[in-house]
């Protein structure tokens, strides 16, 4: 369904993705994972053709992005992007309204058939009741589901997704992520940037790790998000454990101190006490 | 009964098709009402004035030429008062009025600014200077107004070349240079000032303060359907600039290519203000006021707020006009009048509206 090959991207002189190629395949909820400054976002945006990558294809349902045009590739992808305020009121209908632009035609183009969708996408979400308010009044999780109602509107079959719930509270976290697995459930295929290794653990079928601008690890989130990996895009501050056969990653520091009753998942050879370096707790988000 | 039905259809074609709780009847009402104001408005204006003629004498003036009929029957003195000088002053205002308020309409919205005016790229200072130069050198400038229209035009295409980058033109570097430009030909303004002689001097500072003394069915001619083309294509546009006020990158992926619609809407306004403030000099506040005015009614949907925005800049300078050419026995300068009423109406908006307005 999306096929990325080879691609290479510099800022001015600057690499930031060299040689990166992963391909999700349809209905697939792919989590993509990585610290920050790792090339995700850039990733992302060559994608979606915000930036024109030096080198390599993008392939989205069999057709290469870059002979497409912007309407085109409007009708095949949809964009949920970091919750943003426009500097306009406009209601929350009308926002949702806004995803069913790459199917308008005639000189206002806005049809009943439209406004249906955009509702029904609304009631999907079960936020039917913000419809009439101002968009930009809503809390940053509202603001967040409305998007996704938009990008539902698109009726695209890719969905992306940046850091959908990075600025959220649990309750909302957890709301999005089972939103976005019915969506997958659906048979559309999403690509959701993530910075918890957590959240890409439990809900992704797949997760595809970016460390430094090349791909680290793609695969089955179990085998990927192991400490392996994790030390090597974290250094060292993450150890992986399982709770009741359900896989928790955690501080290193927080997992000495507790002693979980959990078994190490995989182990990485450090069965001795972690160096005083490996110690700290790096701020992931 | 198939005549509201048929004009549902209409509706319909046109992309009007109501559902439950877009509240389109009600923003259509509006307009419509907006409409019937513009008209009402014009009508009073036009019996008002210095010399008075009667209530029936001027419609009698105005139906005979609507009517085709024959002109020498009329006095004329009354014909060329109503016809010559009343009417196409009050036309003018209204295309003038309108250009401004839906160019303010789009500006903000493509510059995603609620505070933005159509003046915002320095077209009012390039104007200026070109006004400026056709009254000190009129050997060479022949014409105040299209060296105006030129020098305008030529400020906005310099400040959006300068603000080009790697094929794509950011709002913050396109204010900042509309900022950068605007000063420079203010400079120059204010060169030309010094320069000049008492007469030429006097000449560019009523320029300035914008009016419609000279306004000529020539004038109307030249901007009327002008303004009304622009409008058609704008109001036509209105949905690609509700998503292009959400920015670029969304712009992008809801299918509208940024650079392209930003490129004709800027280049659309730009011209329509730039020929408006050629024929009539600098009038501020129109339009950065009836856009908000419009949204206040309306939301901010464009679709609604560019046709509210013309009707509401049309009505506002009217009045503005009328009461220019009638408070004193001298005329008083539209520009001062649409500033001196359009303050407190920004102080209000900013005082009890700016959450809805401002966000």
């Amino acid at each position: 369904m999306l096929d990325v090959t080879n691609i290479h991207f510099n800022y001015d002189d600057f690499p930031v993705l060299s040689g990166v190629s992963f391909s999700v395949g349809e209905g697939e909820l792919c989590g993509l994972f990585g610290p920050n400054g790792s090339g995700k976002t850039t990733l992302f945006k060559c994608c979606l053709r915000f930036l024109q990558a030096r080198d390599g294809t993008v392939r989205m349902c069999g057709e290469d992005t870059y002979t497409r045009s912007i309407e085109e590739m409007a009708r095949m992808v949809a964009y949920v992007p970091q919750e943003h305020k426009p500097p306009f009121p406009y209601l929350v209908r009308e926002v949702v309204l806004m995803g069913r632009t790459p199917h308008l035609g005639g000189f206002f183009g806005v049809r009943r058939r439209d406004k249906e969708i955009a509702m029904d996408a609304l009631a999907e979400l079960g936020i039917t009741d913000l419809a009439d308010r101002p968009y930009n009044q809503l809390s940053g999780g509202q603001r967040q589901m409305v998007l996704m109602a938009r990008a539902l509107a698109q009726q695209t079959p890719v969905l992306f997704l940046d850091e959908p719930t990075s600025a959220l509270d649990f309750q909302n976290q957890m709301r999005i992520w089972k939103i976005m697995r019915d969506i997958a459930e659906d048979g559309k295929t999403i690509l959701a940037c993530s910075h918890d290794p957590n959240h890409v653990a439990w809900f992704c079928d797949r997760v595809v790790v970016v460390g430094d601008g090349k791909i680290v690890a793609d695969g089955a989130p179990a085998d990927v998000i192991s400490e392996d990996i994790l030390s090597q895009i974290y250094r060292d501050t993450c150890c992986v454990r399982s709770v009741n056969g359900v896989q928790m990653v955690m501080p290193q520091s927080v997992a000495e101190r507790c002693c979980c009753t959990g078994h190490l998942h995989h182990g990485n050879g450090h069965d001795h006490p972690f160096p005083p370096d490996g110690m700290r707790v790096e701020d992931q988000s | 009964m198939t005549e509201s039905k048929n004009l549902r259809q209409l509706l319909i074609n046109l992309g009007y098709d109501p559902v439950d709780g877009f509240n389109e009847g009600r923003k259509i009402g509006i307009l419509i009402l907006l409409a019937g104001l513009l008209l009402l408005t014009a009508c009073i204006a036009v019996v008002m004035g210095a010399y008075s003629i009667t209530t029936t004498d001027v419609y009698r003036v105005i139906l005979v030429h609507l009517t085709f009929g024959d002109v020498s029957t009329l006095p004329r003195l009354h014909n060329t008062i109503v016809w010559d000088i009343r009417v196409p002053r009050i036309i003018l205002a209204i295309s003038v009025g309108g250009a401004l308020a839906i160019a303010g309409a789009v500006f903000q919205g493509v510059f995603r600014n609620p505070l933005v005016e159509p003046y915002i790229l320095g077209v009012s200072s390039g104007a200026a200077f070109g006004a400026a130069l056709g009254i000190v050198f009129p050997h060479i400038f022949f014409s105040i107004q299209i060296s105006a229209f030129i020098f305008g035009a030529l400020a906005v295409t310099l400040a959006y070349m300068l603000a080009r980058v790697r094929g794509e033109t950011p709002i913050v570097t396109l204010i900042l240079a509309g900022v950068i430009i605007g000063s420079i030909f203010a400079a120059f303004v204010s060169l030309l000032k010094y320069i000049s002689d008492d007469t030429a001097l006097r000449e560019i500072v009523f320029w300035l303060m914008g009016g419609f003394y000279y306004a000529t069915w020539s004038d109307v001619w030249l901007l009327t359907p002008f303004v009304i083309i622009c409008f058609i294509i704008l109001w036509g546009l209105g949905w690609k600039l509700n998503i292009l006020s959400m920015g670029d990158e969304e712009a992008r992926t809801l299918g509208v290519n940024p650079e392209r619609y930003k490129f004709i809407v800027v280049a659309l306004a730009t011209a329509v203000t730039a020929f408006a403030v050629s024929l009539v000099g600098i009038i501020a506040w129109v339009g950065l006021m009836m856009p908000h005015a419009a949204r206040m009614l309306l939301g901010p949907d464009n679709r609604y707020v560019i046709p509210a925005a013309l009707m509401m800049g049309g009505t506002y300078l009217i009045i503005c006009d009328t009461l220019a050419r009638t408070l004193t026995t001298a005329e008083i300068p539209v520009g001062i009048l649409a500033s001196i009423l359009g303050a407190p109406y920004l102080c209000y908006l900013l005082r009890h509206k700016g959450r809805v307005i401002f966000g």
